[in-house]
Protein backbone atom coordinates (compact mmCIF):
# COMPACT_ATOMS: atom_id res chain seq x y z
CA UNK A 1 0.00 0.00 0.00
CA UNK A 2 2.74 2.45 0.97
CA UNK A 3 4.39 1.85 -2.42
CA UNK A 4 1.54 3.62 -4.20
CA UNK A 5 1.24 6.61 -1.93
CA UNK A 6 3.70 9.02 -3.50
CA UNK A 7 2.84 8.20 -7.15
CA UNK A 8 -0.87 8.43 -6.31
CA UNK A 9 -0.47 11.80 -4.61
CA UNK A 10 1.45 13.15 -7.61
CA UNK A 11 -1.14 11.85 -10.07
CA UNK A 12 -4.15 13.07 -8.13
CA UNK A 13 -2.86 16.62 -7.61
CA UNK A 14 -1.92 16.81 -11.30
CA UNK A 15 -5.38 15.59 -12.33
CA UNK A 16 -7.05 18.01 -9.95
CA UNK A 17 -5.00 20.86 -11.39
CA UNK A 18 -6.09 19.90 -14.93
CA UNK A 19 -9.70 19.74 -13.78
CA UNK A 20 -9.44 23.22 -12.24
CA UNK A 21 -7.77 24.51 -15.43
CA UNK A 22 -4.62 25.41 -13.45
CA UNK A 23 -1.22 25.12 -15.10
CA UNK A 24 -0.08 22.28 -12.83
CA UNK A 25 3.21 21.65 -14.55
CA UNK A 26 4.19 25.31 -14.25
CA UNK A 27 3.35 25.41 -10.55
CA UNK A 28 5.35 22.21 -9.98
CA UNK A 29 8.30 23.81 -11.79
CA UNK A 30 8.06 26.93 -9.64
CA UNK A 31 8.04 24.87 -6.47
CA UNK A 32 10.93 22.73 -7.70
CA UNK A 33 12.94 25.89 -8.34
CA UNK A 34 12.29 27.01 -4.77
CA UNK A 35 13.37 23.55 -3.62
CA UNK A 36 16.63 23.96 -5.51
CA UNK A 37 17.45 27.16 -3.66
CA UNK A 38 16.73 25.31 -0.42
CA UNK A 39 19.22 22.60 -1.41
CA UNK A 40 21.83 25.22 -2.26
CA UNK A 41 21.23 26.93 1.08
CA UNK A 42 21.79 23.75 3.13
CA UNK A 43 24.74 22.44 1.06
CA UNK A 44 27.49 24.40 2.93
CA UNK A 45 26.14 23.26 6.30
CA UNK A 46 26.01 19.63 5.15
CA UNK A 47 29.64 19.81 3.93
CA UNK A 48 30.90 21.26 7.23
CA UNK A 49 28.87 18.93 9.41
CA UNK A 50 29.70 15.75 7.52
CA UNK A 51 33.37 16.71 7.79
CA UNK A 52 32.96 16.94 11.56
CA UNK A 53 30.97 13.69 11.73
CA UNK A 54 33.53 11.76 9.67
CA UNK A 55 36.39 13.13 11.79
CA UNK A 56 34.56 12.20 14.95
CA UNK A 57 34.03 8.64 13.72
CA UNK A 58 37.62 8.26 12.47
CA UNK A 59 38.98 9.41 15.82
CA UNK A 60 37.04 6.72 17.69
CA UNK A 61 35.06 9.28 19.69
CA UNK A 62 31.73 7.93 18.41
CA UNK A 63 32.59 4.39 19.57
CA UNK A 64 33.48 5.71 23.02
CA UNK A 65 30.27 7.75 23.21
CA UNK A 66 28.19 4.72 22.19
CA UNK A 67 29.96 2.58 24.79
CA UNK A 68 29.33 5.16 27.51
CA UNK A 69 25.68 5.57 26.54
CA UNK A 70 25.08 1.83 26.09
CA UNK A 71 23.74 0.97 29.59
CA UNK A 72 21.15 3.76 29.57
CA UNK A 73 20.15 3.09 25.98
CA UNK A 74 19.81 -0.69 26.51
CA UNK A 75 17.53 -0.02 29.47
CA UNK A 76 14.98 1.50 27.07
CA UNK A 77 15.72 -0.83 24.16
CA UNK A 78 17.26 1.92 22.02
CA UNK A 79 20.32 0.79 19.98
CA UNK A 80 23.44 2.41 21.56
CA UNK A 81 24.85 3.03 18.07
CA UNK A 82 22.28 5.81 17.70
CA UNK A 83 23.68 7.75 20.72
CA UNK A 84 25.29 10.42 18.57
CA UNK A 85 22.09 10.93 16.56
CA UNK A 86 19.94 11.15 19.70
CA UNK A 87 22.27 13.81 21.14
CA UNK A 88 22.41 16.01 18.05
CA UNK A 89 18.83 15.62 16.74
CA UNK A 90 17.14 18.25 18.95
CA UNK A 91 19.87 20.84 18.20
CA UNK A 92 20.59 20.80 14.47
CA UNK A 93 18.62 19.32 11.58
CA UNK A 94 21.52 19.30 9.10
CA UNK A 95 23.84 17.71 11.66
CA UNK A 96 21.23 15.03 12.42
CA UNK A 97 20.85 14.31 8.72
CA UNK A 98 24.65 14.07 8.42
CA UNK A 99 24.98 11.72 11.40
CA UNK A 100 21.95 9.67 10.29
CA UNK A 101 23.13 9.23 6.71
CA UNK A 102 26.55 8.18 7.94
CA UNK A 103 25.02 5.66 10.36
CA UNK A 104 22.76 4.18 7.66
CA UNK A 105 25.75 3.78 5.34
CA UNK A 106 27.86 2.26 8.13
CA UNK A 107 25.33 -0.22 9.54
CA UNK A 108 23.45 -1.01 6.32
CA UNK A 109 20.35 0.83 5.20
CA UNK A 110 18.09 -2.23 5.64
CA UNK A 111 19.63 -3.37 8.92
CA UNK A 112 17.71 -2.92 12.13
CA UNK A 113 19.89 0.01 13.17
CA UNK A 114 19.65 1.55 9.69
CA UNK A 115 15.87 1.41 9.80
CA UNK A 116 15.69 2.70 13.37
CA UNK A 117 17.84 5.67 12.34
CA UNK A 118 15.53 6.38 9.40
CA UNK A 119 12.40 6.24 11.58
CA UNK A 120 14.06 8.48 14.20
CA UNK A 121 14.95 11.04 11.52
CA UNK A 122 11.47 10.87 10.00
CA UNK A 123 9.49 11.25 13.19
CA UNK A 124 11.36 13.78 15.32
CA UNK A 125 12.13 17.46 14.87
CA UNK A 126 14.90 19.93 15.64
CA UNK A 127 13.32 20.79 18.98
CA UNK A 128 15.61 23.54 20.29
CA UNK A 129 15.79 25.19 16.90
CA UNK A 130 11.99 25.19 16.54
CA UNK A 131 11.50 26.57 20.05
CA UNK A 132 14.02 29.36 19.48
CA UNK A 133 12.50 30.32 16.10
CA UNK A 134 8.88 30.35 17.33
CA UNK A 135 9.45 31.94 20.73
CA UNK A 136 12.08 34.30 19.34
CA UNK A 137 9.69 35.61 16.69
CA UNK A 138 6.79 35.90 19.13
CA UNK A 139 8.94 37.48 21.86
CA UNK A 140 8.25 34.81 24.50
CA UNK A 141 10.77 34.81 27.34
CA UNK A 142 9.06 32.80 30.08
CA UNK A 143 8.95 29.40 28.41
CA UNK A 144 7.63 27.48 31.47
CA UNK A 145 7.40 23.74 30.72
CA UNK A 146 7.83 23.94 26.92
CA UNK A 147 11.36 22.49 26.84
CA UNK A 148 10.72 19.48 29.12
CA UNK A 149 7.45 18.63 27.35
CA UNK A 150 9.06 18.89 23.88
CA UNK A 151 12.10 16.87 24.95
CA UNK A 152 9.82 14.23 26.42
CA UNK A 153 8.07 13.99 23.02
CA UNK A 154 11.52 13.53 21.43
CA UNK A 155 12.36 10.78 23.89
CA UNK A 156 9.08 9.00 23.10
CA UNK A 157 10.04 9.32 19.40
CA UNK A 158 13.46 7.71 19.89
CA UNK A 159 11.98 4.99 22.08
CA UNK A 160 9.08 4.18 19.76
CA UNK A 161 11.34 4.25 16.67
CA UNK A 162 13.43 1.48 18.20
CA UNK A 163 10.43 -0.62 19.17
CA UNK A 164 8.29 -0.19 16.05
CA UNK A 165 11.24 -1.28 13.88
CA UNK A 166 11.69 -4.31 16.13
CA UNK A 167 7.98 -5.17 15.84
CA UNK A 168 7.38 -4.48 12.17
CA UNK A 169 10.54 -5.88 10.54
CA UNK B 1 26.55 31.19 17.70
CA UNK B 2 25.40 27.81 19.04
CA UNK B 3 26.69 26.11 15.92
CA UNK B 4 30.15 27.70 16.35
CA UNK B 5 30.39 26.05 19.75
CA UNK B 6 29.16 22.70 18.45
CA UNK B 7 31.48 22.79 15.44
CA UNK B 8 34.55 23.71 17.49
CA UNK B 9 33.63 21.17 20.15
CA UNK B 10 33.29 18.38 17.57
CA UNK B 11 36.70 19.22 16.09
CA UNK B 12 38.35 19.37 19.51
CA UNK B 13 36.80 16.02 20.50
CA UNK B 14 37.99 14.42 17.23
CA UNK B 15 41.55 15.61 17.74
CA UNK B 16 41.60 14.55 21.39
CA UNK B 17 40.25 11.06 20.70
CA UNK B 18 42.50 10.48 17.69
CA UNK B 19 45.52 11.30 19.90
CA UNK B 20 44.32 8.88 22.58
CA UNK B 21 43.51 6.14 20.06
CA UNK B 22 46.55 6.80 17.80
CA UNK B 23 44.36 7.32 14.76
CA UNK B 24 46.10 10.33 13.24
CA UNK B 25 46.21 9.04 9.67
CA UNK B 26 42.54 8.00 9.73
CA UNK B 27 41.63 11.43 11.05
CA UNK B 28 43.57 13.19 8.29
CA UNK B 29 41.86 11.09 5.61
CA UNK B 30 38.42 11.66 7.12
CA UNK B 31 38.55 15.46 6.74
CA UNK B 32 38.07 15.64 2.98
CA UNK B 33 36.20 12.35 2.88
CA UNK B 34 33.55 13.98 5.06
CA UNK B 35 33.43 17.14 2.95
CA UNK B 36 32.87 15.03 -0.17
CA UNK B 37 30.20 13.01 1.61
CA UNK B 38 28.43 16.30 2.36
CA UNK B 39 28.18 17.11 -1.34
CA UNK B 40 27.03 13.56 -2.12
CA UNK B 41 24.31 13.79 0.54
CA UNK B 42 23.08 17.16 -0.75
CA UNK B 43 22.93 15.80 -4.30
CA UNK B 44 21.08 12.68 -3.22
CA UNK B 45 18.54 14.93 -1.45
CA UNK B 46 18.21 17.50 -4.23
CA UNK B 47 15.79 15.52 -6.37
CA UNK B 48 13.32 14.70 -3.64
CA UNK B 49 13.43 18.18 -2.10
CA UNK B 50 12.74 19.81 -5.48
CA UNK B 51 9.99 17.38 -6.47
CA UNK B 52 8.28 17.59 -3.11
CA UNK B 53 8.51 21.40 -2.97
CA UNK B 54 6.82 21.41 -6.37
CA UNK B 55 4.09 19.05 -5.16
CA UNK B 56 3.67 21.14 -2.01
CA UNK B 57 3.26 24.32 -4.01
CA UNK B 58 0.62 22.68 -6.16
CA UNK B 59 -1.24 21.31 -3.12
CA UNK B 60 -1.24 24.78 -1.59
CA UNK B 61 -2.54 26.37 -4.82
CA UNK B 62 -5.28 23.76 -5.13
CA UNK B 63 -6.44 24.40 -1.58
CA UNK B 64 -5.73 20.86 -0.39
CA UNK B 65 -4.17 22.09 2.85
CA UNK B 66 -7.31 24.17 3.38
CA UNK B 67 -9.58 21.15 2.90
CA UNK B 68 -7.48 19.02 5.24
CA UNK B 69 -7.60 21.68 7.92
CA UNK B 70 -11.39 21.33 8.13
CA UNK B 71 -10.96 17.71 9.19
CA UNK B 72 -8.71 18.86 12.02
CA UNK B 73 -11.15 21.35 13.52
CA UNK B 74 -12.65 19.05 16.20
CA UNK B 75 -9.18 18.22 17.59
CA UNK B 76 -8.07 21.84 17.39
CA UNK B 77 -11.05 23.01 19.44
CA UNK B 78 -10.04 20.87 22.37
CA UNK B 79 -6.30 21.61 22.29
CA UNK B 80 -6.66 25.32 21.52
CA UNK B 81 -9.86 26.70 23.11
CA UNK B 82 -9.07 30.18 21.71
CA UNK B 83 -9.96 28.91 18.22
CA UNK B 84 -13.63 28.81 19.25
CA UNK B 85 -13.81 32.60 19.28
CA UNK B 86 -11.20 33.34 16.65
CA UNK B 87 -11.78 32.03 13.12
CA UNK B 88 -8.53 33.54 11.75
CA UNK B 89 -6.51 31.82 14.46
CA UNK B 90 -8.21 28.49 13.71
CA UNK B 91 -7.23 28.94 10.06
CA UNK B 92 -3.53 29.71 10.68
CA UNK B 93 -3.22 26.95 13.27
CA UNK B 94 -4.71 24.24 11.09
CA UNK B 95 -2.69 25.43 8.08
CA UNK B 96 0.46 25.09 10.22
CA UNK B 97 -0.44 21.53 11.22
CA UNK B 98 -1.39 20.51 7.67
CA UNK B 99 1.87 21.86 6.24
CA UNK B 100 3.70 19.78 8.84
CA UNK B 101 1.67 16.68 7.95
CA UNK B 102 2.59 17.09 4.30
CA UNK B 103 6.26 17.61 5.10
CA UNK B 104 6.33 21.24 3.97
CA UNK B 105 8.48 22.64 6.76
CA UNK B 106 9.14 25.91 4.95
CA UNK B 107 5.45 26.65 4.61
CA UNK B 108 4.70 25.54 8.18
CA UNK B 109 7.05 27.93 9.98
CA UNK B 110 5.57 31.35 9.04
CA UNK B 111 2.06 30.12 9.84
CA UNK B 112 3.22 28.64 13.15
CA UNK B 113 4.86 31.93 14.09
CA UNK B 114 1.70 33.86 13.18
CA UNK B 115 -0.36 31.49 15.34
CA UNK B 116 2.14 31.84 18.20
CA UNK B 117 1.78 35.62 18.10
CA UNK B 118 -2.01 35.35 18.23
CA UNK B 119 -1.89 32.94 21.17
CA UNK B 120 -0.03 35.38 23.44
CA UNK B 121 -1.80 36.93 26.41
CA UNK B 122 -2.24 40.67 25.88
CA UNK B 123 -1.40 41.46 29.51
CA UNK B 124 1.69 39.19 29.62
CA UNK B 125 3.12 39.09 26.08
CA UNK B 126 6.37 37.35 27.08
CA UNK B 127 4.71 34.39 28.81
CA UNK B 128 4.28 30.97 27.20
CA UNK B 129 0.61 30.17 27.78
CA UNK B 130 -0.62 26.58 27.92
CA UNK B 131 -1.86 26.81 24.34
CA UNK B 132 1.48 28.21 23.18
CA UNK B 133 3.34 25.32 24.81
CA UNK B 134 1.00 22.87 23.07
CA UNK B 135 1.65 24.56 19.73
CA UNK B 136 5.40 24.11 20.22
CA UNK B 137 5.05 20.46 21.26
CA UNK B 138 2.89 19.78 18.19
CA UNK B 139 5.54 21.38 15.98
CA UNK B 140 8.53 19.69 17.59
CA UNK B 141 6.92 16.24 17.60
CA UNK B 142 6.97 16.23 13.79
CA UNK B 143 3.76 14.55 12.73
CA UNK B 144 4.76 13.87 9.15
CA UNK B 145 2.89 11.61 6.74
CA UNK B 146 5.65 11.16 4.15
CA UNK B 147 9.25 11.76 5.24
CA UNK B 148 10.60 12.30 1.71
CA UNK B 149 14.11 13.41 2.71
CA UNK B 150 14.78 10.28 4.73
CA UNK B 151 13.40 8.16 1.91
CA UNK B 152 15.78 9.91 -0.52
CA UNK B 153 18.79 9.20 1.70
CA UNK B 154 17.75 5.56 1.99
CA UNK B 155 17.30 5.29 -1.78
CA UNK B 156 20.75 6.78 -2.41
CA UNK B 157 22.24 4.11 -0.13
CA UNK B 158 20.77 1.32 -2.25
CA UNK B 159 17.55 0.60 -0.40
CA UNK B 160 15.04 -1.22 -2.61
CA UNK B 161 11.92 -0.11 -0.74
CA UNK B 162 12.71 3.26 0.87
CA UNK B 163 9.08 3.76 1.95
CA UNK B 164 8.77 0.49 3.87
CA UNK B 165 9.43 2.47 7.08
CA UNK B 166 6.22 4.51 6.69
CA UNK B 167 4.00 2.56 9.14
CA UNK B 168 6.79 2.69 11.74
CA UNK B 169 7.17 6.46 11.17
CA UNK B 170 3.41 6.99 11.54
CA UNK B 171 3.12 5.02 14.77
CA UNK B 172 6.23 6.69 16.18
CA UNK B 173 5.35 10.29 15.35
CA UNK B 174 1.74 9.83 16.43
CA UNK B 175 2.82 8.41 19.81
CA UNK B 176 5.39 11.13 20.39
CA UNK B 177 2.86 13.86 19.55
CA UNK B 178 0.13 12.27 21.69
CA UNK B 179 2.37 11.59 24.70
CA UNK B 180 4.13 14.95 24.34
CA UNK B 181 0.75 16.72 24.40
CA UNK B 182 -0.37 14.65 27.37
CA UNK B 183 2.80 15.64 29.21
CA UNK B 184 2.16 19.29 28.29
CA UNK B 185 -1.42 19.15 29.59
CA UNK B 186 -0.32 17.52 32.85
CA UNK B 187 2.61 19.90 33.32
CA UNK B 188 0.30 22.85 32.66
CA UNK B 189 -1.77 21.85 35.69
CA UNK B 190 1.17 21.92 38.11
CA UNK B 191 3.51 24.49 36.49
CA UNK B 192 1.48 27.64 36.94
CA UNK B 193 2.65 30.91 35.43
Amino acid sequence: MTDYMVPLILLSISLLALHRRENGYDILLQGAREGLSLVVSILPALILLLTAVHMLRASGAVDTLSRLAAPAFRLFGIPPETAMLVCIRPISGSAALAVGAELMAQCGVDSQIGRTVAVMLGSTETTFYTISVYFGAAGIKKTRYTVPAALFADFVGFFMASWTVRWLF
Amino acid sequence: MVMSWIWTGLLALSLLFSLINHRGSALAASVFEGAQAGVALAISLAGSICLWSGAGKLMERLGITHGMSRLLRPILRRLFPDTNQDEALAGTLSANICANLLGLGNAATPMGIAAAKQLRRPDKPDLATDQLCRLIVLNTASIQLIPTNVAAVRLSLGCAAPFDILPAVWITSFSSAALGLTAAVLLGKVWKA
